[in-house]
């Protein structure tokens, strides 16, 4: 089991590293990485976000999708699960703690549109994951988004101080480019995992 | 405005991909080759025509409170219809696009449209709306997938374009070569152009978020 896990988290953090293997939550990755501390900020509530979707998509397909036989509503129903998830996440920490609300809620409305979440539930079913699995995967490439995008966002602020880029290529053209590098870098961990 | 030039406004003067930048996970995830950027592009175009369509001729039934909601089911169900499509007619595409049919449904662009377009203007004006925008799309994920597999793959739409002679770069079918591709891409674009593009859309994007703008750091 433990061997299984730390094998899961290798795949989903370094090897198939959601965004920049698998392309998934490119706008929060380019758009809120510009300061280290929203990067981090961000990337916590991707890993709430994720780990709760996970669950509760893996509860509907099972006990509602798959039990009436309505699996083709998959997309929508996973969509509308999630957009009233975030608001009601919102909600929620709002009431209970200011602190942790300030630090986390303003990037949740972000999340609802974020590719990575939707991904994540729709890849957790098709690879036929149990419902701890399902979590654990959430959670991991929550992790791995943080990951690229708290490593992009360092190289980001040294990209805007130190480097003399051409004026067509500022801001986000480099940004790409540089992205490119650490997706490129990201290939050493490939051989990881037999 | 006539329809055709909001068509054109929508493959020129506002291409989602050049001057909006909105949609980029697609762009960058299936432009491995020509035909997948075709694949992703028209399907795309189906359900940005129809979500506009039906949202437009819904715009005086839907709340203003709960339009976003409403405004993903409408697109939500377009996906539905296009995934269940293309898995019948052309399983390769489905093969090749894989995940990214179903997200679909969470591209800025189509939403960003619905929001800014579809839900101010008439029928007419939001099918030529979302006619010219899909286009400009596809246009620029066949630019991109062109470029990638000629240079990643020594090919273009499956025919092998120099044979034993040099060995292409692998890297440009590869995660890496889709970031490259894009950023050169908005750089040249940038160097033919009055306006620099030098950050993502979040400006022109409907998405629920932008009320945190301030707060986008």
């Amino acid at each position: 089991m433990a061997e299984q896990i730390i094998t899961s988290f290798l795949a989903a953090v370094l090897i198939e590293n959601f965004v920049l293997v698998r392309f998934l939550g490119i706008c929060p990755f380019v758009g809120v990485s510009k300061r280290l501390e929203t990067a981090v900020g961000m990337g916590g509530a991707v890993i709430f976000v994720m780990a709760l979707a996970s669950a509760i998509t893996w509860l509907i397909q099972r006990f509602v999708l798959t039990a009436f036989q309505v699996e083709y509503l998959q997309t929508i129903a996973f969509i509308l699960v999630i957009a009233s998830l975030v608001q009601f996440v919102e909600l929620i920490i709002k009431k209970v703690s200011r602190g942790l609300y300030d630090s986390l809620g303003v990037y949740l409305p972000l999340i609802t549109t974020n590719c990575a979440i939707l991904g994540a539930c729709i890849i957790n079913i098709q690879k036929g994951f149990d419902f701890i699995n399902a979590v654990l995967y959430g959670t991991f490439a929550g992790m791995g988004f943080t990951l690229a995008i708290v490593l992009f966002a360092g190289i980001r602020e040294r990209l805007e101080l130190f480097s003399d880029v051409p004026a067509n290529m500022k801001g986000f053209p480099i940004s790409l480019v540089a992205a490119s590098l650490v997706s490129l870098a990201f290939f050493g961990f490939q051989g990881l995992i037999k | 405005m006539s329809l055709l030039a909001i068509i054109k406004n929508g493959i020129v003067d506002e291409n989602p991909t050049t001057r909006l930048v909105l949609g980029m996970c697609p762009t960058l995830a299936v432009t491995t080759s020509a035909i997948n950027g075709i694949g992703m592009g028209v399907s795309t175009l189906a359900v940005l025509m129809g979500s506009n369509i039906v949202i437009s001729l819904l715009r005086s039934v839907i709340p203003d409170k709960v339009r976003i909601p409403s405004y993903i089911v409408v697109i939500a169900g377009f996906v539905t219809i296009v995934q269940m499509t293309i898995k019948a007619f052309a399983p390769s595409v489905d093969q090749a696009l894989g995940i990214f049919i179903p997200l679909i449904v969470v591209n800025c662009i189509i939403l960003a449209r619905a929001e800014a377009f579809a839900s101010k203007n008439g029928v007419l004006a939001s099918a030529a709306d979302g006619l010219g925008m899909g286009i400009g799309f596809t246009i620029m994920l066949l630019i991109i997938g062109g470029a990638r597999e000629i240079l990643g793959n020594g090919s273009i739409f499956g025919i092998a374009l120099y044979g034993q002679t040099a060995s292409p770069a692998l890297m440009m079918i590869l995660p890496p070569g889709g970031f490259l591709a894009f950023g050169v891409l908005i750089g040249i674009v940038n160097m033919l152009s009055e306006k620099k593009i030098t950050q993502i859309g979040c400006d022109s994007c409907g998405a629920p978020c932008k009320r945190n703008a301030e707060n986008r750091g």
